[in-house]
C-alpha cells in the first residue's frame, strides 16, 4: 500500500501553513519529514492520517492494505497518548475491543506485541510506573497490535532523554529490519532522520514548502557503523535548514 | 594541581581519587528543608480531645456560663437521651432518606446534563446559560415555591437538596469533560474507535477526578440544605431536632444535633475519599 500526497495546501484563516506539497510513500519505506519548528510537519501528518482536512489538494491511498490490517494508518504520538487508568495490556486491548477482538484472541495478540517490544514482564503495570522510553514502547506495541500498513510517527522520540532515545532508535531499526513496515516519521532531529529515513523531505519555514528531497540508499542496519558517512548528509541537511531555523526562532507565533 | 585527574584521551583508570581537604575547609552550610507537609497521625485526635477537655473544664469550674455554652458532657447526655428514647434512629433515618434520595438524583441528573453540555455544542449553547443563571440562586429562597409545587411533605425537602446538588455537579462534570486531554481523544479517533467507545473509555474516565471532587462539594451542600429544608414543616430529622432545641433554648440538644451533622459530614467525606482511592488509583 502506497500513499500519495497530491498538491496539498492548507491555511488556518489568513495564515498559510502548507503550500503545494507533493510526495510519495512506498510500501516498506520510511520517509522522514524535517523542518524548522512551526513549519507544519505535524499538521501534514494529521492530513495523512485523516485526522484533519487540508484546504486544497488530497492525500491518496494506492493499493489495498493487507487483509489482516485492522487500522491501516496508525499513529505514534510524541506524548505517547496512553490512557493513565489502563494497564499496559489494557492500553493495547483498548484498540482491539472495537474490532471485536476480546478474550483469548486478544490475549494472544497482546502477548505477541508485548514480546516484540520486550514488554512481556510489564503487562499489568500502569503508565505512571513506566519510564518515558517504556511508555513509548507500549505505544509502539499498541500500534503493532492493529497490523498497520503505514505508521505515522509524530516526533516519537522527542519527549525522551538522549540515552533512551538512542536505545529506542536501535529498537525501531531492529523492528524495521524484521518487519519492513512503512512509516512517515516527523522529527526535528536530523540525526534521527539520517539514521531512519530512506527518503528525507526537508520543509521550509511557514508556509511549509518542500525544499529538497534527500534519498539515502545506505541500508538501515548498516548505518550505525557508518555514522561518519551519514555525518556528511546530516551537515548538508543542516545547511539547508540553518537560516530557516534561525528565522523561525525569531518569529512570533500566533497559530498553534 | 596536586590532585590526580584522569586523562580521557589516553585513559588511565583510577579506582578512587585520594583527596586531602585543605585545613580551612568547612562543610557547605545547610539551607534546604522546611516548606514540606509532614504527617502527624496523632495530632488531630489530641487537638480534639484537648479542646473538648478544656471546654469541659471551663464549664465545670464555671468559667464558661452554662447559658452561653453547655458543657460537652451535657450535650453528650442529651445525645444519650436520644439513643435511649429511640428518637435518634427516627431523626437520623428521616434525614438520611432525604439526603440520599436528593443527592443521588441530583448528582445523577447533574452528571447526565454535564456530559451533554460537555459533549454536544448545541446543548452547551442551550443549557449552559440556564445553568449559569440558576446556579447562584440560593435554593432555600425557593423553598416556598417547592412547597407549592411538591407539597409540604418529603417532596419539597428532597427537591431542595436535588436542585442544590444538581448545579455544582453539572459544572464539575462539564469542566472535567473539557479538561480531558485532547490528544487522548485524537488517539482514539486515530485507531478508529467508535464515538461511544471514546466517550465510555476515554472521556468519562478522564472526567472522573473532576466529577468526584464535584461530589465532595455537592455532598456538603446537601447537608447544609437538608437542615434548611427540615426547618420548615418537618416533624423528624436532625434539622427539625436542632430547630426544636433552638426554639426551647435547649442548647445541650442543639450542640448534640450540630455534632451529629458534623459527624455526618465527616462520614460522607470519608466515603468519597474511599471512592477516590478506589476509582483513581491510577493517579500518582
Amino acid at each position: 500500500m502506497d500513499i500519495v500526497v497530491d498538491n496539498l495546501s492548507h491555511h488556518y484563516g489568513q495564515t498559510e501553513v502548507l503550500d503545494g506539497i507533493n510526495f510519495e510513500l512506498k510500501g516498506g519505506e520510511i520517509v522522514c519529514i524535517i523542518g524548522p519548528s512551526g513549519c507544519g510537519k505535524s499538521t501534514l501528518l494529521r492530513f495523512i492520517g485523516g485526522l484533519e482536512q487540508p484546504s486544497a489538494g488530497r492525500v491518496l491511498i494506492a493499493g489495498a492494505p493487507p487483509a489482516d490490517s485492522l487500522n491501516p494508518l496508525t499513529y505514534i504520538f510524541q506524548d505517547f497518548a496512553l490512557l493513565p487508568w489502563r494497564t499496559v495490556e489494557g492500553n493495547v486491548s483498548l484498540v482491539l475491543e472495537d474490532h471485536g477482538i476480546k478474550g483469548a484472541k486478544a490475549d494472544a495478540v497482546i502477548d505477541d506485541v508485548l514480546r516484540r517490544t520486550k514488554l512481556s514482564d510489564f503487562r499489568k503495570a500502569l503508565p505512571r510506573q513506566l519510564s518515558g522510553g517504556m511508555k513509548q514502547r507500549v505505544a509502539i506495541a499498541r500500534a503493532l497490535s492493529v497490523n498497520p500498513a503505514v505508521m505515522l510517527m509524530d516526533e516519537p522520540l522527542s519527549a525522551l532523554d538522549s540515552q533512551t532515545r538512542e536505545l529506542l532508535l536501535d529498537d525501531l531499526i531492529e523492528l524495521w529490519t524484521r518487519e519492513r513496515f512503512s512509516a512517515c516519521y516527523v522529527t526535528h532531529n536530523l540525526a534521527e532522520a539520517v539514521r531512519l529515513g530512506h527518503k528525507i523531505i526537508v520543509l521550509s519555514r511557514r508556509p511549509g514548502r518542500i525544499r529538497q528531497i534527500v534519498r539515502i540508499d545506505m541500508p538501515l542496519e548498516e548505518r550505525v557503523d557508518r555514522l561518519a558517512e551519514l555525518e556528511e548528509t546530516q551537515r548538508h541537511l543542516w545547511n539547508l535548514m540553518r537560516d530557516e531555523a534561525r528565522a523561525a526562532d525569531m518569529e512570533l507565533s500566533d497559530v498553534a | 594541581m596536586s590532585l590526580e585527574t584522569v586523562n580521557t584521551v589516553h585513559a588511565t583508570s583510577l579506582q578512587q581519587e585520594t583527596i586531602v581537604p585543605p585545613a580551612d575547609a568547612r562543610p557547605v552550610p545547610f539551607r534546604g528543608g522546611g516548606f514540606r507537609v509532614r504527617k502527624f497521625r496523632l495530632i488531630s485526635p489530641i487537638v480534639f480531645i484537648v479542646l473538648i477537655g478544656l471546654w469541659e473544664l471551663g464549664s465545670q469550674t464555671g468559667f464558661i456560663s452554662s447559658i452561653a455554652l453547655p458543657a460537652p458532657s451535657e450535650a453528650f447526655s442529651a445525645f444519650q437521651d436520644l439513643v435511649r428514647t429511640g428518637m435518634l434512629w427516627t431523626h437520623l433515618s428521616a434525614s438520611l432518606y432525604r439526603l440520599s434520595v436528593g443527592w443521588i438524583f441530583g448528582s445523577a441528573l447533574g452528571v447526565a446534563v454535564g456530559l451533554m453540555i460537555g459533549l454536544f455544542s448545541l446543548s452547551r449553547a442551550g443549557l449552559l446559560p440556564i445553568v449559569s443563571a440558576l446556579f447562584p440562586i440560593p435554593k432555600i429562597a425557593l423553598l416556598p415555591l417547592f412547597i407549592v409545587w411538591f407539597g409540604i411533605g418529603e417532596g419539597s425537602k428532597v427537591a431542595t437538596i436535588l436542585f442544590g446538588t444538581f448545579f455544582p455537579t453539572v459544572i464539575a462534570t462539564y469542566g472535567g469533560v473539557d479538561n480531558v486531554d485532547r490528544n487522548l481523544i485524537r488517539m482514539g479517533q486515530s485507531f478508529g474507535l467508535s464515538w461511544l467507545s471514546i466517550v465510555r473509555k476515554i472521556i468519562i474516565p478522564g472526567a472522573l477526578p473532576a466529577i468526584l471532587s464535584g461530589f465532595r462539594i455537592s455532598a456538603s451542600i446537601a447537608i447544609v440544605l437538608l437542615v434548611a429544608a427540615e426547618m420548615i414543616g418537618a416533624q423528624h430529622g436532625i434539622g427539625a431536632y436542632i430547630l426544636m432545641a433552638g426554639a426551647l433554648f435547649a442548647t445541650d440538644q442543639l450542640i448534640a444535633g450540630v455534632a451529629m451533622l458534623s459527624v455526618l459530614g465527616l462520614t460522607v467525606g470519608w466515603l468519597i475519599g474511599k471512592a477516590e482511592q478506589y476509582f483513581l488509583d491510577w493517579r500518582t
